[in-house]
């Protein structure tokens, strides 16, 4: 597997930068988690590194070389946030995974493929001629998650894969990225809103505010001791669930 | 095509279709049939009147006028046909351009068809009369190229609705071209809208056309079609006015079977008519069950409510169903009671139940329901207590600002309606009540629209707003999902505070077990329109009984989760509210259920230290998590 | 992405004044305005042109003296180069010249001055007895048929205002002729005179708009009614009518009244055909024998005048939403 790395990456959209000179590694076969708020950019580098979204200065290499954003061949996939808008609901599951597949493949070893990655993700073979109608919400994720690994991708980007599901699936679609991290050796950018979430898949943490990233380092050392102010105040406000009544604090939550 | 065979068994698609087959019918067989009287003089008759032998009478060359609205079927319905064609051939091109040609060209293209989109057909028809000529031809293209500016629109903005969407999205990072993806993706599902407007769009077509060539601009003798017929008509009102009108009412008959068609079609599409969950005005009540009328009156003067057996049913079909089915709880002074649940658990049907916020058809169904001693069952006699006393704060404080009032406002008129404050006053408290929420400037931000707030301030302007009466409880639903972690923590701590200084009670109601357990003293557990647990919230995290609650709790990592342990699963799917499943409703899902929980509602039973927990198994030690983890965990 | 529209109004922002968001919304305006009327003023001058074979020959017949044709083309300036033509047409459109009628030889700007008032007369009064009935009774229908409340009432709207949406104007122009002015004898059948004469074409052009916009007003209320906004308005215990008048219906007019730019935009052509059913005086009435005359200066100033009072009428109603709502004000074109 490879290392994906963003050096001086910057996103502009009309008049408002979203990404500003972002550097960022992810290492061979670690999962980096990426938090910050929404706007801060996280789902722009996301969207940049795929070709969804502009670069308007850096480079983005894997291994070292450029990374191809064009073409039939793209070694970076990527996992939505919304099973339900990112699968196509007029092409039944299997087609919407054989598609990914980058080589032409003949109809029997096509549909082989397809169960191979549908038991990978946990998934009934038999579900390749569902449309996504007839499926839940956290195996819709699954069939995105097959999708995305027909591409053979050598880094995964997921982008706030667990925040449209409900909570009895979260856990499910977490212990599963984790599974498949640790099978296939995949190098993963996990994007996600929520810090617990992030500490329990990721090895590596980086905090993005306002377009930059002030903060990365290994998950455990960044949680403990936090540098940067923006991190520490993203800490404070994570619900603790310590249970019972927090003391009332007083006059030092001001206007956001 | 499943659609348009439900939209058929409509009434109104029957009626549609049929007049749709009838005029299809006229159009194909009415020349073969009747072509000749339509065109054989009938000297001794010219402009005569209705009569046995010439039911719509003659016309000025004693030509019978009732075959001849019958034959002329077939020119007015493919003159219009052809003409949509024309508009949606041209449409699907000018409107993909932008896919196709990349921005810089499609973008010009969809500008120039936006600015010529904004002038009415008719006036276009004529321009392109003047161009293609006078005649049935020129009239064809006339109308076709003018109609094809709207297509050309109405294919661009479902392209990019559909090119928006991540599944295309998702086909680009695959690799996949933009030729392919036009074809496999966006096409097919543009296709039934677009047909959809094709035929509703005919029958305008159809309207066009007549009125052409009832201006003399269409069809030319000795062709006709119902316009020229109309046109023919006209200057013979007086003596003879079935010649104008017959003609009319083909053109009236034939546009309503297009447009009917369509619109029938169209509502099997888009509108859902399932159950309206959100609904919310006077909700309509059925009478309190005789023991409920009975109970007497508070001693516990901290009670603020008091729910026994709450219920809350929808129509489903000629059956109902009861998303909310018997809850209980009681909620005291200062006290915060958290309720979380999965989606569907009911948990928020509860709190709009409970807050008197439920519209027909929901009906509301409770043994008792007091809140500050007052009988909320009873209608609509509360409202000035509720409007002082009962504050609500919504999920999503985007949207639950009127955007077309400015913010002071909207706060100053609850005191206007409840209080009998001046404009001056309710203004003033307005601003202050915005001032404790911590609004900086109150002054001018009360003056400003809700657009220019951001989404914290917004959701404090909510408290702000339960705040301009003098609330004894507020009842919080979701308040916190749509903001980032750090303005959650602000408008949690905003609400704790209002708590703490004034003894206000509070229900929240969240998904998140977290968020829950900090701010509340007492959880209560929902599942399938049920309480399962009821419990102090500080035990959340190793004193819960019920297997439900405990999976809920070890399913969702926070920061002091085991991060070498595999995370908990539910399998299986929430429970329907159209199909509970007897005895338990979490027992297909649990991994303790045996047959009693199969056949046997467990009841919620009271513990001596007063929680709840409704389980036959409740408290008893859980299987290993990981060996269900391989499975298909949410089939 | 991360521009929120609030981001656009911290606090303490300086602000210029091109900054301000009325100013940028007037300025952005105005363009559209000018480009859509160079689109119009583009296509009226290329109208003539694309007429196949030569427009002079198409007017005076295929008997006309070969030198009279080619006088009168000189006399129109037909026979210079197409971008001084173009140039020629533009600055004659500057100066208010719109060129002579080729029948009746008159100033085409006289004639159109003559009929304007007839024709605007006719489409306005209509546009107003639309507005009148159809926001009213709209907003009741939905406020009655909520939830499939009143399921009778809701088919009998339903029922009524698809047929009477789906008569044309003109057709129900002659109907209305033959009822009142045939049959009953209570209004005059064509003509522009006393008041009762008005009645007929103004019910004629409003009738089927009225019943499109009312379904729309009542969609619209039904969908703002269902909004969260309104749900915090019943949480604060407002009375039933506060509710409806102040927090409902403002919101579902703004929706209604970016189509109703559309529906007196298409009233406004309207005219055309009902103007031919009631003989009335206006603008109407002469294009349609300008055009089977090939009176082609006659038609394109017609043209242009239709054209302008459509693009006017939209940028009215695009003005009275950002007074309504001011978010409008804020939007991307």
């Amino acid at each position: 597997m490879s290392i994906l790395s963003l050096h001086d990456l910057t996103v502009r959209y009309r008049h408002t930068v979203a990404v500003d000179r972002v550097d960022l590694v992810v290492p061979e076969g670690q999962i980096v988690g990426l938090v910050g708020e929404s706007g801060s950019g996280k789902s722009s580098i996301a969207r940049a590194v795929v070709g969804l979204a502009p670069v308007s200065g850096g480079r983005i290499a894997l291994d070292g070389r450029d990374l191809p954003r064009r073409g039939r061949r793209r070694p970076v996939q990527m996992v939505f946030q919304d099973p339900y808008s990112s699968l196509d609901p007029r092409m039944t599951v299997g087609d919407s995974i054989a598609e990914a597949i980058p080589h032409r493949l003949g109809r029997a070893a096509r549909r082989s493929e397809v169960e191979r990655l549908l038991h990978l993700v946990h998934l009934d073979p038999a579900r390749a001629g569902h449309r996504p109608g007839q499926l839940s919400g956290g195996q819709r994720q699954r069939v995105a998650l097959a999708r995305a690994l027909a591409g053979r991708p050598e880094v995964l980007i997921a982008d706030e894969i667990t925040s449209a599901l409900d909570v009895s699936v979260q856990g499910a679609i977490l212990n599963l990225v984790r599974d498949m991290q640790r099978e296939l050796g995949l190098s993963m950018l996990f994007i996600s809103h929520n810090l617990a979430v992030v500490r329990y898949v990721a090895s590596r943490i980086a905090v993005m505010y306002q377009g930059r990233i002030v903060e990365e380092g290994p998950t455990a050392e960044v949680l403990a001791d936090p540098r940067d102010d923006y991190t520490r105040q993203l800490l404070a406000a994570v619900p603790t669930g310590a249970g019972g009544r927090r003391p009332v604090r007083s006059a030092e939550s001001g206007c956001d | 095509m499943k659609n348009w065979s439900r939209a058929v068994r409509t009434p109104l698609g029957l009626t549609g279709f049929g007049l749709l087959a009838l005029t299809l019918f006229t159009a194909v067989f009415a020349p073969l049939l009747w072509g000749h009287q339509a065109t054989s003089f009938d000297t001794d008759n010219m402009l005569a009147g209705a009569s046995a032998q010439h039911w719509f009478g003659t016309d000025n060359l004693g030509r019978d006028i009732f075959f001849r609205v019958l034959v002329a079927t077939r020119l007015s319905i493919a003159l219009a046909v052809s003409a949509t064609a024309i508009s949606v051939a041209v449409g699907i091109v000018l409107g993909s351009a932008p896919m196709l040609l990349g921005r810089w060209l499609g973008r010009p293209i969809i500008g120039l068809v936006n600015t010529v989109v904004a002038f009415p057909g008719l006036l276009l028809v004529l321009f392109f009369a003047v161009v293609f000529g006078v005649g049935a031809q020129g009239a064809v293209l006339a109308v076709g190229f003018a109609g094809a500016p709207v297509f050309a629109r109405l294919c661009h903005t479902l392209m990019a609705g559909v090119a928006g969407r991540d599944f295309v999205a998702a086909a680009r990072v695959s690799g996949v071209g933009s030729g392919r993806i036009l074809i496999r993706h966006v096409l097919p599902n543009i296709a039934e809208p677009l047909m959809v407007n094709a035929t509703i769009g005919a029958g305008g077509v159809l309207l066009s056309f007549a009125g052409l060539s009832f201006l003399g601009l269409g069809v030319q003798s000795p062709a006709y079609d119902w316009g020229r017929m109309m046109q023919d008509g006209l200057t013979g009102i007086y003596v003879h006015p079935l010649a104008a009108l017959a003609p009319g009412a083909a053109v009236i008959i034939a546009g309503l079977a297009f447009n009917l068609s369509g619109e029938a079609v169209a509502r099997s599409l888009g509108v859902q008519i399932d159950v309206p969950w959100r609904a919310a005005v006077t909700p309509r009540r059925r009478r309190a069950p005789a023991a409920g009328a009975r109970t007497g009156p508070d001693t516990d003067t901290d009670l603020v409510l008091d729910v026994r057996d709450l219920r809350v049913a929808f129509p489903h079909g000629d059956a109902e169903i009861s998303p909310v089915r018997g809850v209980t709880f009681q909620v005291h002074r200062g006290e915060a009671v958290g309720i979380v649940g999965e989606s569907g658990s009911g948990k928020s049907l509860t709190a709009l139940a409970v807050a008197d916020l439920l519209e027909f058809p929901a009906r509301v169904d409770a043994e008792r329901l007091t809140f500050l001693g007052a009988d909320l069952r009873d209608g609509t006699g509360h409202r000035h207590l509720l409007g002082t006393s009962l504050a609500v704060v919504f999920q999503d404080p985007m949207t639950s600002f009127n955007p077309a009032h400015r913010v002071g406002a909207q706060l100053a008129e609850a005191a206007r309606a409840h209080q009998r404050a001046t404009r001056a006053q309710a203004w003033q408290r307005a601003v202050d009540r915005l001032r404790a929420v911590r609004i900086p400037d109150p002054r001018r931000r009360a003056r400003q629209y809700p657009f220019e707030f951001s989404g914290g301030m917004r959701q404090r302007a909510m408290i702000g707003m339960g705040l301009m009466g003098t609330p004894k409880l507020i009842v919080a639903d979701e308040p916190t999902t749509a903001l980032d972690v750090t303005v959650q923590r602000q408008v949690l701590d905003m609400l704790q505070e209002v708590r703490a200084a004034d003894g206000v009670a509070v229900i929240l109601i969240s998904h998140d077990v977290s968020v829950i357990a900090e701010v509340c003293d007492r959880v209560l557990v929902m599942y399938a329109g049920r309480v399962v647990e009821d419990l102090p919230a500080g035990e959340l995290a190793d004193g819960a009984r019920h297997p439900y609650t405990r999976a809920l709790v070890a399913a969702v990592p926070d920061m002091r989760s085991d991060i070498d342990a595999p995370l908990a699963t539910i399998p299986g799917q929430p429970v329907d509210p159209a199909h509970v499943p007897a005895g338990c409703a979490y027992a297909a899902r649990c991994p303790l259920a045996d047959d009693r929980c199969r056949a046997q509602d467990p009841p919620l039973r009271t513990a001596a230290d007063r929680s709840r927990v409704a389980c036959w198994h409740a408290g008893e030690p859980l299987p290993i998590l990981s060996d269900l983890a391989a499975l298909e965990v949410d089939a | 992405m991360s521009a929120t529209p609030a981001a656009a109004a911290e606090p303490g922002r300086a602000t210029a004044w091109w900054q301000n968001r009325w100013v940028r919304f007037a300025a952005r305006r105005l363009l559209r305005l000018l480009v859509s009327l160079w689109v119009l003023v583009t296509a009226a001058f290329f109208m003539v042109h694309l007429v196949p074979g030569d427009p002079v020959r198409a007017a005076l017949g295929p008997l006309a003296a070969a030198d009279v044709v080619a006088a009168r083309r000189h006399a129109l300036g037909l026979d210079d180069r197409l971008l001084v033509q173009y140039w020629h047409f533009l600055r004659d459109l500057c100066t208010g010249q719109l060129g002579d009628s080729i029948g009746t030889q008159l100033p085409v700007g006289q004639i159109i001055g003559q009929r304007l008032p007839a024709t605007a007369e006719l489409a306005l009064l209509a546009f107003a007895v639309a507005m009148a009935i159809a926001i009213p009774l709209g907003a009741a229908i939905a406020a009655l048929t909520r939830h499939g409340r009143a399921r009778r009432t809701e088919l009998a709207f339903a029922g009524s205002s698809v047929v009477l949406g789906a008569v044309p104007d003109f057709v129900l122009g002659v109907l209305l002729v033959f009822v009142f002015a045939v049959q009953l004898h209570w209004l005059p059948v064509a003509g522009r005179d006393a008041p009762s004469s008005y009645v007929l074409p103004v019910l004629a052009l409003a009738i089927g708009p009225a019943a499109i916009l009312s379904r729309i007003v009542r969609v619209e209320m039904l969908a703002v009614l269902d909004t969260d906004y309104l749900r915090t308005a019943r949480a604060k215990r407002l009375s039933g009518l506060r509710i409806h008048l102040v927090h409902a219906l403002p919101n579902a007019v703004t929706a209604t009244l970016t189509l109703s730019g559309l529906l007196l935009g298409s009233l406004v052509a309207g005219t055309v055909l009902v103007e031919n059913v009631f003989a009335w005086p206006g603008l109407g009435s002469s294009i349609v024998g300008s055009i089977t005359n090939k009176d082609f200066p006659l038609v394109q100033g017609t043209v242009l005048v239709y054209g302008i009072g459509v693009l006017l009428i939209n940028t009215v109603v695009d003005v009275a939403l950002a007074v309504l709502d001011p978010r409008s004000t804020i939007g991307v074109d």
